[in-house]
This record gives structure tokens, sequence and C-alpha cells, in this order.
């Protein structure tokens, strides 16, 4: 009750800004001045009746946070660009951009310019990528099993994609077939769990669950046995850097155009069934009641949410903690309505491993795997969270 | 004819938990349904709704198989209102309301203006319009128990079922819910609900259906099903019965209780 005071004063103060500036514009029409106070008048009547017949204040307030959102990213990518161990300056990075595209003269070095476009650039278009899908998949999972202590990798894929990435270590492929190996058993061990679900009885979605379990600890077995057998000299320690997650050493290469299209798909399948989520947390039954398949778009979120889970572990690697809090934290901010919590989860992600990052790649001076990091500042900043006072309670 | 229960037979493995049910429900009646816990009251319920399909028998709702039709069109023909429960989530009351009214829509689609000004005539009609931006699991059980109903309401389907809409309320929130389900029938809304009261399956109803051992006892109007021999059978109680107030009301007591005084 209290908070939706507070909002409400801060949407009057939102109006009577709106209406100051109405009545600037009037006072620069003096002669005008009465015909200009009946416009504002009027159109203070007409904001207060498209408020109550439209959406609520804390409504608005979500549309402001995400707006906000989208700036920040955009903000911190641009700021990312510039800071590291080689400094671009704003005018260099906007050079070397628009370079690409017309003639300038060129006032930076061949090595700034490869560092900006070969390492710099990727990495923050990486973790951009990743941060979104995380939280994007953690949010959906959160809510189609009605469980806010879901995270991405609930279904087993960050297993599947750990024991996928181990053998290929041990085969001694090249990278980007580590990469599609993480991601095909990513998808195989999820494949897994909704195989044996569908043959198991009872409450649909704790049978999920535990098989996710399963099946989560089945290849991290595998995981266990792929570190006994590998050469302690140069296999075991890079799949154990690899189960750090890291997003160093990422470029602007095949690997990265590819894995970009299975996580957009599963992007465009999440942000679109968002609504339906919001049905789904009230259970099966009643959602069947009201119109909408549970059991179908469960399925679909769930093909959603691991495709763009699989090729974030595939191609950076276990990051944890990114899922799960994300989504929390925007709850806290834009409510429980996945109308807005989806895109606030999919920006918060972004921006919040963007920010990790780079403090993983800047604030030591040998870099520290993201996947620590995010443990390191995730967990404490989730128990803040959860002991704090709840918006709006009274 | 609203709901028209043909033979219908159901079974958990082997037991069987209905044996040919039939009953046909008018348009526009309330209809309590009495009965023992574990008679299948829910489980005829769950049959209606569609939400189990394998028994045995047929079941019309506004004339149309429910097992014919799709989730969306079943859901244009008939709510669901449960029993009061929590959200997992801290819903504001208009977006749970707004749940309903997706049925239409196309799986890319949100509900919009449409869907809005639904879910906020529906709060209008159930009289809580000034709860619509609280939070759902801040507010009272009897306030979330009309927010279902307003759910309901918006859904736009003609026939609502609810399972013991009161069982969780308190004594003022009972007297309020069955009071607005009541005029919704009033209104045209055909109704079945489940109840435990004896005194509520009179009061409340058109017609009174007594579920037993999975067969239906007795159905027909509250005045001929609801007496004591009735209640005496089905819940193993040696009940009496008084009527009151030129028998619109009947009150059900315990005999047990009576003589210990």
């Amino acid at each position: 009750m209290k908070a939706s005071v507070r909002e409400g004063f801060s949407g009057d103060s939102a109006g009577g800004s709106s209406v100051a500036s109405a009545v600037g514009d009037a006072g620069a029409i003096r002669a005008k001045r009465a015909t200009g106070r009946m416009r504002v008048v009027g159109k203070r009547r007409l904001r207060l009746s498209s408020r109550s017949s439209s959406q609520s204040c804390a409504k608005r307030h979500a549309d402001l946070v995400i707006l906000a959102l989208a700036v920040f990213v955009v903000a911190a990518a641009t700021v990312s660009l510039m800071l590291g161990r080689y400094p671009i300056s704003l005018d260099q990075a906007a050079g070397m951009v628009a370079s690409k595209f017309v003639d300038i003269p060129q006032s930076w070095t061949k090595q700034q310019e490869a560092m900006f476009f070969n390492v710099r650039m990727p990495r923050i278009l990486l973790a951009l990528m990743v941060g979104c899908c995380l939280a994007a998949a953690g949010a959906a999972f959160q809510g189609i099993f009605q469980n806010p202590l879901v995270s991405p990798d609930i279904l087993g894929a960050s297993q599947g994609a750990a024991f996928g990435a181990a053998v290929a270590i041990l085969l001694g492929v090249s990278s980007f077939l580590v990469s599609a190996s993480a991601f095909v058993f990513s998808i195989v061990a999820v494949a897994l769990v909704l195989l044996v679900s569908s043959r198991a009885h009872g409450n649909r979605i704790l049978v999920v669950v535990l098989a996710g379990v399963m099946v989560s600890s089945l290849f991290s077995a595998g995981v266990s046995f792929a570190k006994l057998v590998a050469d302690p000299q140069d296999q075991l320690p890079s799949i154990t850097y690899w189960l750090m997650g890291s997003l160093a050493g990422t470029k602007l290469d095949i690997t990265l155009a590819i894995v970009a299209i299975p996580m957009a798909l599963g992007l465009v399948i999440l942000f679109v069934l968002r609504w339906k989520i919001n049905v789904l947390t009230m259970g099966d039954e009643e959602a069947q009641t009201m119109g909408v398949d549970a059991s179908r778009i469960r399925l679909l979120v769930i093909l959603g949410a691991t495709l763009v889970t699989a090729s974030s572990v595939a191609v950076s690697g276990m990051i944890g903690w990114v899922g799960l809090v994300v989504p929390h934290w925007c709850r806290m901010i834009v409510g429980a309505d996945y109308r807005k919590l989806m895109p606030a989860s999919m920006l918060m992600g972004a921006g919040f491993l963007l920010v990790v990052d780079n403090v993983s790649r800047l604030a030591f001076t040998a870099e520290i795997p993201i996947g620590i990091l995010t443990a390191f500042i995730g967990a404490p900043f989730f128990c803040y969270l959860i002991t704090r006072k709840k918006r709006g309670r009274d | 004819m609203s709901i028209s229960i043909k033979h219908v037979s159901f079974s958990y493995g082997k037991r069987e938990v209905l044996h040919d049910v039939s009953a046909e429900i008018d348009d526009g009646m309330l209809v309590s349904v009495l009965g023992p816990n574990g008679v299948g009251k829910s489980t005829l319920f769950r049959c209606i709704l569609g939400l189990a399909t394998d028994y045995t028998g047929t079941i019309e709702v506004n004339g149309k198989d429910v097992r014919k039709l799709s989730v969306a069109e079943r859901a244009r023909e008939i709510a669901y209102i449960p029993q009061t429960h929590s959200s997992v989530y801290d819903y504001e009351v208009v977006d749970v309301v707004l749940m309903s009214t997706g049925a239409e829509l196309g799986p890319l689609r949100t509900p919009g203006e449409a869907e809005l000004a639904r879910a906020e005539e529906a709060l209008r009609r159930v009289g809580i319009e000034r709860l619509s931006h609280r939070t759902y699991t801040q507010i009272s059980g009897g306030e979330q128990q009309l927010v279902l109903i307003a759910r309901a309401l918006a859904q736009d389907a003609r026939t609502i079922i609810m399972d013991e809409p009161t069982s969780a309320l308190d004594y003022g929130n009972t007297a309020r819910v069955l009071m607005c389900i009541q005029q919704l029938a009033r209104q045209g809304y055909s109704i079945v609900q489940s109840t435990h009261q004896p005194d509520q399956a009179f009061l409340y109803a058109d017609k009174t259906l007594v579920l037993d051992g999975g067969r239906v006892f007795a159905f027909g109007e509250p005045k001929d099903v609801v007496t004591s021999q009735t209640v005496s059978a089905i819940y193993g109680v040696d009940v009496d019965m008084q009527s009151l107030y030129g028998d619109k009301v009947r009150v059900c007591v315990p005999v047990q209780a009576i003589n210990q005084i």
C-alpha cells in the first residue's frame, strides 16, 4: 500500500512537471494566456482519464525501468569498449566504427584497431548476449516451474554441456568443436529429461524437475570421469578452466555468428510467450480452464530456454547465478508480470554480466574467470535481496 | 441446456469414482453439489471442465461435447473458480483477472486495451474495482475469492464451475461471496458449486445435486432434496433440520449436539 502511494506521488510529480512545461509553453505566448491555461487543464483531465482507463502507476513505472535499463545497457557497452589495458577514447572508437562504412582520417594505431575489433568488441557482445540469455531462461523457468529458486540449469543443460565439452577436450578437437559438442550434449541432456518425465507418473512439474536432477548428476559423474582419465598436463587444466566459465578469448568469428542464431530464436520464443508464462504460474489445471494449453506452452518455453542456455554455456562455460539472481532482482523492481519482467530480465542480465565481465578483465592483473566472479558477487547480492524488506509490504 | 451429463462413469485405475452419473442443468441455474469428502465431486468437476477425459458417457456444455473442444474453445464455454489459493508471485489483482482473457488471443499476442477493459468491467461487477492495483497475495482470503470470481467473469463463459468457493472463508466473507454468486446466477450465468454446508446447499441453490459413493443420490429442488433424511444418510450423522422464515431457510444441526445440551 505504502509503495503504491509512493508511486502515486511520483506519477503525480511527473504529471506536474509536464503541466509545468505546458505552462511554460503557454507563458511564451503571453497574449493567449487564458487559452493556454485552458489547454493545460484539458491536458490534465486527459491524463487523468487515460490513467484510470489504461495502465496503472506500477505498469508505467515498469516501462520507465525497462527504458532506463536499455539506456544503461547501451551506455555500459559504449563505456566498456573504451576501458581496458589499451585505452581507446570515445572519438577513436567512433572513428573506428565509422571507418568501416566511410573513409575518414585515421587517429588510432593498428594495434588499437586490432584490439578493438578482434578482442574487445566480440567479448562485450558475447557478455551482453550470454547475460541476456541466462537471465531470460532463468526468468522463464522460474515461471513455468512456479518456483523462484529455479535457475537455467534445472533441466541439466549445464551439466550436459560440461560433459560434451569435457569429451571434446579429451578428443583434442578444435575449440569450435568443443563448443559444438557442448551445445549438442546440452540439448541431449534436456531431451533426456523430457523423455524420462513423459514416461513418469505423478505431478508433471515435480517429475520434470526430478528428472532434471537425475540427468544432471548422471552427466556430472561423466564429467568427473573425464577429468579422471584426462591428461593432467594439458587436458585436465583446460577442462577445469572451461568449467569455471569465461568470456576471455572470444573472437569475432564463425562461432559467435553461429551461436547467435539459436540465441535469437530462443529469445524470440521466450519474449513472445511471456504473457502465457503468467498464466502458467497459476498451475496447469487452472491455466487449462482459462484456455491456455499448459503442457504445450511449457514445452515451447522449455525449448526456448534450452536453446539460449545451451548456446550460452557452449561458448562461455558454466556461468552461474545470473539466471537466478537477475530475475529476482527485476521482479522486485518491475513486479511479477512477465510482460514487463521478461524484457527487464533480458536487459538487466545483459548489463549485469557486462559489468561483472569488466570487473573480471580489468580489476586484477591476472584475469579471474567470470563464473567465479558471478558467484562471488551473485551470492552475497542474493542474500541482500532476500533479506531486504519487500517492496509494497505493509 | 447449460450442462448435460449423461451416464458418466470414471475410474482411477480399478477404483470407480463416478458411477453412471446423469444430470441436466438449465441455463441461468445455480446448482449446489452436496456430498461427503471423496464421493467424486471434484472428479465430476474435472470431467465437466475437460481436465479428465477418460470417462465413459458424454458431457455437453452449452450443447457441445467437452471432449471434442480444444482448450481455447472450452474456455469460451466454461470457466472454473478454484478454492482460494495464494500465488507464488506477487501479481497485481488486475493482472490475475487478465489471465482469463487470453483464450481467444492468438499464440503470439498479449492482452491489450480490449482485454484490460474486460478485466476492469469484471472487477466492477464483483464490486472490487478498488482492489485492482493491490497485490493479490496481500489481500484477504475473501477478497482473493472475489478476484477469482471476477477472473471467471472476465473469461466471458456462460457456465461457471466452483469447487467449494467458501471453504476457507470466514462467516462474513462466506455470505458476501455466496450472495455475489447468487446475483450472477440471476444475471443469466449457470453456476455449479460444491459445498459442505447443507444450509448453503438449500439457501443458495435453484437445484441441489447430492452425490454419494460416486452415484447421484438425489437431484432436484432444494426443498425436496435437502432434508434431514438425505443429510443423515450421506454424512452418517443423525441430523435435525429446522425450517425458518416460511421455509426460505433450513438449518441443520446434529441431533447428538442437541441432546447434550
